[in-house]
């Protein structure tokens, strides 16, 4: 079975996120670049799923030079090979776009399965896996808690507001996993050395066979017209507990107007 | 006037909240016009009707709900083919941003998310990087496809016609690959839906178990909130996954916020803090909570929670 798990980088997690004033992009220069933390699951998952069914797993990214990056963590966790998708023209590209990349990539190597983290930290919006799935003609298995592969029938648990669907499908197939799905290994000294000697194969739009009028800020069918960082809060009131927190807060409360 | 697509929200024909939202938005831009899905039309109308349907799309069809949201964009696809409307509305839920993601790819118009108003031109607010920026955007090829946030507009009643059109789909087979071979619903209990609650009582870390999680939710009873718990009290098996707020979670953004036991890394931040009032019971006085916080408590939640929900209940 052939596993790709398609990551992204990301501004780091813990950092505060802001668009470029001249470009309207994220910034990417102000914090460090890490691996989207929800991929770790994706990446985790499709390890577990070669273990238990042989195979291979590669790690696809789309990004500037320095993406390669999170494909070199994937690979220190386990993970085979790894391919980045890389060119200038990309640069801006909404979620439509992306999808549009990412299933021309997906069209110069074969797979059972593809597997992503359901959202990525930065802008959230958890299109791309349906819009993939969409573009393949596959299966789309979104939200997964829990990924099952019998030869080629796979079930999932897709996690919803009143609990979780049972979904089956046959290969090959989009899944997207959350946070709930597995414990990502942490990358050992061996994975990371090993790492190194991986290969990562380079692809620009003209290798995918991407249209680059589909794809960057030109191929986007949305722009951002303006954004501007919210004034942070002024800070409240703020009292020591001395017995009567409870009855202070409740008077608070019922000023305005919530009791 | 032109028309406004609204996908409606609902469990077996019980209306969410976020589509009397969307509604109300849609006749800022337009007439709109409902679409609904699967059974359960007959006990829908009226409110759909009330909150300012001018058409419904009825599909009744059950083939529809049987597979992931791909029969959903493509019974769309066809009526933006069919109709030519001016935008598609669909609320930023999960499941809603999904069928807006396949739809977008099919018309081949834009998609924006996480909208948390939409001005007469199209133009959408989107409150991003967990509510730190808003930006303004646009969709310039297509229909404009908008996924709004659940909570962001205040449902008005708007009676209209609700004139209801029958419609079907000849579902294609790709999306006939993930079917549904179960529902698992979970008790839930009297509580409000947590994206939905205009006020949500969360607990983390110092809660300290799941059996502790009681006082976190007799507040909220006493509140008529929802019950949230951040990342650290869902990942020690305290409090289940679908409470989670933050940022690998879900947004809320209620008129009241109660955060309990939570010191506001900002993967919690970046899932509650455009709520419009915030609440912070902490026993450390540097936790980053207090800096959202309009009301701030110093003090061991199990001594501040309780008297609290005593005092509340005192009141009523």
């Amino acid at each position: 079975m052939k596993i790709v798990v398609c990551v992204k980088q990301v501004p780091d997690t813990e950092a505060e996120k802001r668009l470029l004033p001249d470009t309207l992009t994220v910034d990417r220069e102000s914090s460090n670049p890490v691996l989207n933390e929800m991929d770790e699951f994706a990446i985790e998952e499709a390890l577990k799923l070669v273990e238990a069914h042989g195979g291979e797993v590669v790690v696809l990214t789309m990004g500037p030079d320095g993406a390669d990056a999170a494909v070199r963590k994937a690979l220190s966790m386990g993970a085979d090979s790894g391919i980045l998708l890389s060119d200038p023209a990309l640069a801006g590209s909404d979620a439509v776009a992306t999808s549009y990349a990412i299933a021309q990539a997906l069209g110069t190597t074969e797979y059972d399965l593809v597997i992503l983290g359901s959202e990525a930290s930065d802008a959230r919006t958890s299109l791309v896996p349906a819009m993939l799935a969409e573009r393949l003609g596959v299966p789309q298995l979104t939200f997964a808690s829990k990924v099952e592969i019998d030869g080629t029938d796979i079930t999932v648990n897709r996690l919803t507001d009143y609990g979780h669907d049972v979904v089956k499908a046959t290969l090959p197939a989009v899944v997207s996993v959350v946070e709930k799905i597995n414990e990502p290994r942490y990358p050992s000294f061996k994975g990371i050395m090993a790492a190194k000697k991986k290969p990562i194969a380079q692809l620009d739009v003209a290798s995918a066979s991407i249209d680059a009028a589909q794809v960057g800020a030109a191929g986007a069918w949305t722009a951002v017209a303006d954004a501007a960082q919210r004034p942070p809060r002024s800070a409240g009131v703020k009292v020591a507990d001395e017995g009567d927190g409870g009855v202070k807060l409740a008077e608070f409360l019922s000023a305005q107007k919530f009791i | 006037m032109a028309e406004i697509l609204v996908l409606v929200d609902h469990a077996d024909g019980a209306v969410k909240k976020v589509t009397l939202e969307l509604l109300t938005k849609a006749r800022a831009l337009g007439e709109p016009s409902a679409v609904f899905v699967g059974a359960g039309y007959d006990k829908a109308a009226e409110k759909l009707a009330e909150y300012g349907a001018a058409k419904v799309y009825v599909a009744e069809d059950a083939e529809l709900e049987g597979y992931v949201t791909a029969p959903k964009a493509e019974l769309l696809a066809k009526l933006v083919a069919e109709h030519a409307p001016a935008a598609v509305l669909v609320p930023a839920t999960a499941e809603g941003k999904e069928v807006g993601a396949r739809l977008a790819v099919k018309s081949g118009s834009g998609i924006l998310t996480d909208a948390v108003d939409v001005s007469p031109e199209l133009i959408a607010e989107q409150s991003i990087f967990g509510g730190s920026t808003v930006a303004h955007s646009k969709v310039t090829q297509g229909t404009p496809i908008i996924a709004m946030r659940p909570n962001a507009t205040a449902p008005e009643a708007a009676p209209a016609a609700a004139e209801r059109v029958d419609v079907s789909v000849d579902l294609s087979d790709s999306a006939k690959l993930a079917k549904i071979v179960e529902k698992v619903v979970l008790p839930k209990g009297d509580r409000p839906e947590l994206t939905e609650a205009s006020i949500v009582v969360s607990g983390g870390r110092g809660v300290g178990s799941g059996e502790n999680f009681a006082i976190i939710e007799k507040l909220a009873d006493a509140l008529g909130a929802a019950v949230g718990a951040s990342r650290a009290a869902v990942d020690a098996g305290w409090y289940p996954h679908q409470a989670q707020v933050g940022q690998t979670g879900k947004t809320v953004s209620p008129q009241l916020y109660i955060a309990a036991g939570i010191s506001g890394a900002i993967q919690h931040r970046a899932g509650m803090q455009t709520s419009k009032t915030i609440v912070a019971i902490n026993k450390d006085d540097e936790a980053p909570i207090f800096e959202l916080a309009d009301y701030g408590v110093i003090g061991d939640l199990f001594k501040v929670v309780p008297q609290v929900t005593d005092e509340i209940l005192k009141r009523k």
